[in-house]
């Protein structure tokens, strides 16, 4: 327990200045990956969503009713990966959106350095945040700032029903920043603001007692 | 007619379209006669009549899109009233059948139980009718829309093109079956008389001036364009016709109906047929057409470059009539021949040049450019109101207008139907409870958020295989796609029961529960149906979502 520390505060989005941020979803049909990245957006403005082919048949449509905020969505629907990135940079040139979120399956030729460098500037220039969601992929070279790898944890305990998993956890691991710190966090949210806590053995946590 | 009429620039103006018209004509078309019946000042009007419009419509649309429904199958359009459904138009097999318009429904599905019932589509009906006026000018400049079924055509001067009023009548009345359409036409001297020869007089009458009265005299006393109550009360007064009731003296008829409006007064509407009350045909304007071109000296393959003056013309010419774009067309006329033309819509209404060139970019290669062509047109077809907006003093624009310009650059590029906004819907079967309507139609109202629905939800719901199923609650363990899920707790159950009005019979509850696996994946699945439901097997389990 006592290893239990918060380590920061996820920082208000206007201090944050927008750039790319990668997100490696660690199992394909994880909606972690997702969630979190929502966690970091602003609800205020439409938020622009495209999905490749394959990301939509194997993971499926974002869900209105189930979001964690009232998001305005404008969805993309492109069926090649390069299609998504020409959609996201097309999207970062309105300043209007409050972010452009990229889903792309595997590792497409079209998504290299230079592709994501591109993305990375014109959403610093414009002020946009960029994040590019990631499944059944190498987490190759890439100019993204932030890059994390998210997976599912058990559940906290449901304060009612022992029987039923409570508000998710997830494990979010930073394997590469340009300014930040790397590490191991666990991730929940807290008053629909994202939280992350150090310490990363499961044994430490509140969560882990609520296994059966 | 008298020479004071508020109509003598129409006429003027009609008569300057007939002899431009004519001008070629060395002689008359082999089977026009003069008219003899046809006083020299006088005005003709048509007046057309179309008695089954608004089912004729559904129809037609029925048709078009593959389901057009048996011709013997009774068939009602209805209207919401607050004493419930009424009919508003019926089928002929409906008709048959002794449904009544402006009968209610349920009344009507006593006397005919096999009725199929569908809502009328008013706005979509007079939006019709406006086009199908329009329609009409080819017959004659100058027409106008008459209530909910009809319009007015003033063919003063017109009908010696088409060969004579009868062959006029009959070439309108053809060319709207072929449409689809049945239909009733008159002509006449008047407003008034046209619209009840058209109605109440036979198989299209043509009424010379001379012979007004006497055609007009054995008509009911209904098509006078009186309410049915006015018209009853005529009746029980002993005036069947309008032949009786222009035998009363107008002193004792002007007393009898001193306060009703001119809508209803038989005695003025008596007027206006006879042509002593002046009784004007507003014609609306034709719609205002955008349409700019390029004449090029010699042939060229690509009109990359003439677009942007085009545009900037087109944009001039919108901005003076206060409207902007919502679809544009570049056609290119080729020297061989052969057009061929390529289309653009737009989220919001647009006379920015610079944008609207944008959106063509890449989409000119599918121009098949053959030996070069020598003029370009761009034009917009569908145009509408757009006022004047003031950018902020810093010079940025307003939000509006960048997130619909992304959405118009995202459409043409992609499609209209790849950017889309999900709306929600007051269903209650989960994927039935969101719609994805194209972003170009509009931005959709917010939806209520629902703790118990997933992040994501799969489109079509996939089977899962129990390997160990206990009898209470999901199954202990399951496999989709090739992985065993072992379930380690999980909420539920949400029972959704099937929507019987628009689902097949048979169709099945769904029992929904939110499970969570050994390693932490949080799913959502369901049961379809319960044992001993009488509606299949074993009921079946299917994975619908992904919680976070």
């Amino acid at each position: 327990m006592s290893r239990l520390r918060p380590l920061s505060k996820p920082r208000p989005p206007a201090s944050q200045p927008a750039t790319l941020s990668e997100v490696h979803a660690d199992r394909a049909v994880d909606a972690a990956a997702v969630a979190f990245v929502l966690a970091h957006l602003d609800a205020e403005k439409p938020l622009l969503w495209i999905q490749d082919r394959l990301s939509r048949k194997e993971t499926g449509r974002p869900c209105l009713a189930g979001l964690p905020r009232p998001f305005r969505i404008l969805h993309v629907d492109v069926s090649r990966p390069v299609d998504v990135l020409w959609a996201m940079e097309e999207g970062l040139r309105c300043r209007a959106l409050g972010g452009v979120l990229g889903e792309v399956w595997g590792d497409p030729q079209a998504l290299d350095f230079t592709a994501t460098k591109r993305l990375a500037l014109r959403s610093e220039a414009q002020n946009v945040p960029a994040w590019l969601i990631r499944r059944a992929a190498q987490a190759g070279l890439s100019a993204a700032r932030d890059r994390w790898r998210l997976r599912s944890l058990p559940a906290l305990r449901h304060p009612d029903d022992a029987r039923a998993p409570g508000d998710p956890m997830w494990r979010a691991e930073r394997f590469r920043s340009r300014w930040d710190k790397t590490g191991t966090w666990v991730a929940r949210l807290e008053e629909g603001a994202l939280r992350l806590d150090l310490g990363m053995e499961s044994q430490s946590l509140p969560a882990a007692q609520a296994l059966s | 007619m008298s020479a004071g009429f508020p109509k003598d620039i129409s006429e003027q103006r009609l008569e300057q379209v007939v002899r431009t018209l004519t001008e070629g004509l060395s002689t008359p078309a082999p089977d026009w006669v003069p008219n003899p019946a046809k006083s020299p000042g006088g005005r003709r009007i048509l007046s057309l009549w179309l008695p089954r419009f608004a089912m004729e419509r559904w129809l037609i649309t029925a048709a078009r899109h593959g389901d057009a429904p048996p011709d013997d199958l009774p068939l009602v359009l209805a209207v919401d009233k607050p004493q419930g459904a009424q009919v508003h138009a019926t089928s002929r097999a409906a008709e048959r059948a002794g449904v009544q318009i402006g009968a209610r429904v349920v009344d009507m599905r006593a006397l005919c139980p096999q009725l199929r019932v569908d809502y009328a589509d008013l706005p979509g009906d007079r939006a019709a009718l406006h086009q199908l006026m329009l329609w009409l000018r080819r017959w004659s400049p100058w027409s106008a829309v008459d209530g909910a079924d009809g319009i007015f055509l003033d063919t003063t001067g017109c009908d010696h093109l088409f060969g004579g009023e009868a062959a006029m009548l009959t070439d309108i009345e053809g060319r709207l079956s072929c449409l689809g359409l049945s239909s009733c036409a008159a002509i006449a001297p008047t407003i008034g008389a046209a619209w009840a020869l058209a109605r109440y007089g036979g198989v299209r009458p043509v009424c010379a001036d001379a012979d007004l009265s006497a055609t007009i005299a054995p008509l009911p006393v209904r098509a006078l364009r009186i309410r049915a109550e006015t018209a009853l009360l005529l009746n029980r007064l002993g005036l069947k016709t309008i032949g009786e009731l222009s035998a009363v003296p107008r002193l004792s008829l002007a007393r009898r109906f001193a306060r009703t409006p001119l809508a209803d007064n038989p005695l003025m509407r008596l007027d206006q047929m006879m042509g002593r009350l002046a009784e004007p045909l507003e014609a609306p304007d034709d719609p205002p057409r955008f349409c700019v071109d390029a004449r090029l000296p010699e042939p060229v393959q690509d009109p990359a470059d003439w677009l942007p003056e085009l545009a900037a013309q087109l944009c001039a010419d919108l901005e003076a009539a206060g409207l902007g774009a919502r679809r544009l067309t570049v056609t290119v006329f080729r020297t061989d021949g052969l057009v061929s033309s390529i289309t653009v819509a737009v989220s919001l209404p647009s006379r920015d040049a610079r944008h609207l060139v944008r959106l063509f970019e890449g989409k000119l290669d599918q121009i098949d450019p053959g030996y070069g062509f020598d003029l370009i047109t761009l034009a917009a077809p569908v145009v509408e109101k757009m006022d004047r907006t003031q950018h902020r003093l810093d010079g940025k624009v307003e939000d509006g207008t960048e997130l619909a310009e992304l959405v118009d650059r995202l459409s043409a590029k992609f499609g209209r139907s790849a950017i889309l906004r999900p709306a929600p819907v007051a269903r209650h079967i989960p994927e039935r409870a969101e719609a994805w309507r194209p972003a170009l139609a509009g931005e959709p109202p917010v939806a209520p958020l629902i703790a118990l629905r997933p992040l994501r939800m799969l489109d079509h719901p996939e089977e899962v295989r129990v390997l160990y199923a206990v009898p209470e609650g999901p199954p202990a363990q399951f496999v989709w796609r090739r992985q065993v899920h072992r379930v380690s707790r999980f909420a539920g159950p949400e029972r959704i029961a099937p929507e019987w009005w628009a689902d097949r019979p048979g169709t099945r509850l769904r029992d929904y529960y939110r499970v969570e696996d050994q390693h932490g994946l949080r799913l959502w699945i369901y049961r379809e149906g319960v044992i001993g439901d009488g509606r299949g097997n074993e009921p079946r389990w299917f994975l619908h979502g992904m919680f976070p």
